[in-house]
């Protein structure tokens, strides 16, 4: 009976390590172009460095997407319009954040309407350091992705459930400042 | 009917439809690989499609639109598989009856309209109008399409599939509906109307990613979006098949005991050559606006279908 347990977590064990390698090699990307970044997208899509050769390809809808790619610092406002993205995008789901303003507020250190730490807000997987990347750097950061993927260690998405309500916490600190009744929602 | 009988047919029906499933598959990722050679890209290794779904499919929360968005999808993928296994494949048709050309022409429709269904019930507006412009679409290619069926009809005086193909097989390649001039015209038609039924580019106006953020799929994720591409890959097979067996002989070449290997085979290799065909038309056009389509099928293919309904009227009359 013992045996027949153990074999049926095998098997369970199996399937979700199918699962992790066709995640890994499909990863459907939804770039959120803000701020600078935006423009070294084009480049790596294109002939010259080519992203779908990973099995990387852009997706019109945060439904469709498996990957949030956040291209540059991001004022309150466009903040909220990130988190409704993200929350509609279909768990296992990641984030990539582009540049320096992402991870410390880069040369808006001191500005009065950007965040300064993305982390704060929503899970972030990957970063990408640099003021602006190379397409190098995000092709790099994508296969960076994949290896943690495969190690099990981009869980994002499963911290942003499981403190929830701490993210929520930032997000809304943030907002405060915003109307009122439109806080209840995010 | 004995039990075996049927228990065989079911076994065969869902045989066709895991192979129409896994081909049209493949298809896609080769044809992405070729668009991408077209780029000058690398491109994803062919077998990619088989990935994407099989992530699709492994997602752990799927988003549902309420009952009419779940039994919409069921609705288009049913309607393509039974218009599948309604066509002759290698001269083997599983269901059949009479009339069958017209059966196809209905069936064809039933995913479009599931489209509607999940469409708007997701309740997105981007959806309504990806699938105000694939009704636009449909009513535009559907014209130049039926004209060419009933050129066809004419001819063979059938209205049933399995006559069409079997009349053209009788000499092998030399009867085929291609190879007379009337017949040549209207396969042009009916290829320009296969490309808006892949709906693909310069015909992809209802799906269009840029502009109205791929329309009626706007709202599928994760397991809805796995079956949507599901639904693509047989659609993609069923579609080159048709074509196929209207103007291809349905691929028949051989005829005997183990023809139906060769037949295979072939019909295999010419929906191959069609999809690739409509890739290469896609990778070197832009996309048109729902006008220019709608005049374009309505203006150009309509008047060459005519002109060869015409001609056949008139070889027939002779
Ligand atoms: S890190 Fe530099 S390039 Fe990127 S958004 Fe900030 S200022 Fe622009």
């Amino acid at each position: 009976m013992g045996l027949y347990i153990g074999d049926k977590m095998m098997k369970y064990e199996e399937w979700s390590k199918l699962a992790i390698k066709v995640s890994k090699a499909s990863l459907w990307m939804l770039h959120f172009c803000t701020g600078c970044g935006a423009i070294e997208m084009p480049p790596v899509m294109t002939s010259r460095y080519d992203m779908e050769r990973f099995g990387i390809a852009p997706m019109a809808t945060p439904r469709q997407a498996d990957v949030l790619l956040i291209t540059g610092y991001l004022t309150v406002k466009t903040l909220r319009r990130v988190i409704q993205v993200y929350e509609q995008m279909q768990s296992p789901k990641y984030v990539i954040a582009f540049g320096s303003c992402t991870i410390n507020g880069g040369m808006y250190w001191d500005s009065y309407n950007t965040i300064k730490h993305l982390e704060k807000y929503i899970p972030v997987d990957v970063y990408i350091t640099g003021c602006m990347p190379r397409p190098e750097g995000i092709i790099n950061a994508f296969i960076k992705l994949m290896e943690l993927i495969d190690e099990g260690k981009a869980r994002g998405w499963e911290k942003y459930q499981k403190y929830y309500d701490k993210y929520k916490e930032n997000q809304r600190r943030v907002f405060n400042f915003e109307i009122e009744g439109e806080n209840e929602e995010y | 009917m004995d039990v075996m009988g049927i228990a065989i047919k079911v076994a065969l029906l869902t045989a066709y439809a895991v192979i129409g499933t896994c081909v049209g598959l493949l298809f896609m990722g080769i044809g992405r690989k070729i668009i991408a050679r077209v780029h000058n890209r690398v491109g994803p290794p062919f077998y990619q499609n088989f990935i994407d779904v099989a992530k699709l499919l492994s997602k752990k929360t799927n988003i549902s639109h309420g009952w009419i968005f779940d039994l919409a999808l069921l609705f288009s993928i049913s309607g393509i598989l039974l218009t599948l296994l309604f066509l002759p494949i290698g001269g083997v048709q599983l269901l059949s009856m009479e009339g069958d050309a017209f059966l196809v022409l209905y069936l064809l429709a039933i995913p479009a309209l599931g489209f509607a269904l999940g469409a708007g019930a997701s309740g997105n507006p981007n959806a309504g109008v990806g699938v105000m412009r694939a009704l636009v679409m449909m009513l535009s290619y559907e014209l130049p399409f039926i004209i060419t069926l009933i050129a066809l009809m004419i001819y063979y005086d059938t209205t049933s599939l399995a006559t069409i193909v079997r009349m053209q097989s009788i000499n092998g390649v030399k009867s085929w509906a291609i190879t007379m001039p009337p017949f040549m015209l209207a396969a042009f038609a009916a290829d320009m109307a296969l490309q808006g039924m892949l709906m693909e580019q310069p015909f992809d106006i209802p799906v269009a990613p840029h502009e109205i953020a791929s329309g009626p799929m706007v709202e599928f994720g994760g397991k809805y979006l796995g079956s949507l591409m599901l639904y693509k890959a047989i659609a993609l097979v069923a579609e080159t098949t048709l074509f196929v067996d209207l103007f291809l002989g349905g691929g028949v070449v051989a005829h005997g005991n183990f023809a139906f290997v060769i037949n295979f085979i072939v019909w295999l290799a010419l929906i191959f050559l069609l999809f690739i065909l409509s890739i290469l038309i896609a990778a070197s056009f832009p996309r048109f606006r729902i006008e220019q389509a709608f005049g374009f099928y309505w203006k150009y293919e309509a008047i060459i279908a005519a002109i060869s309904l015409i001609w056949v009227y008139i070889l027939v009359i002779k």
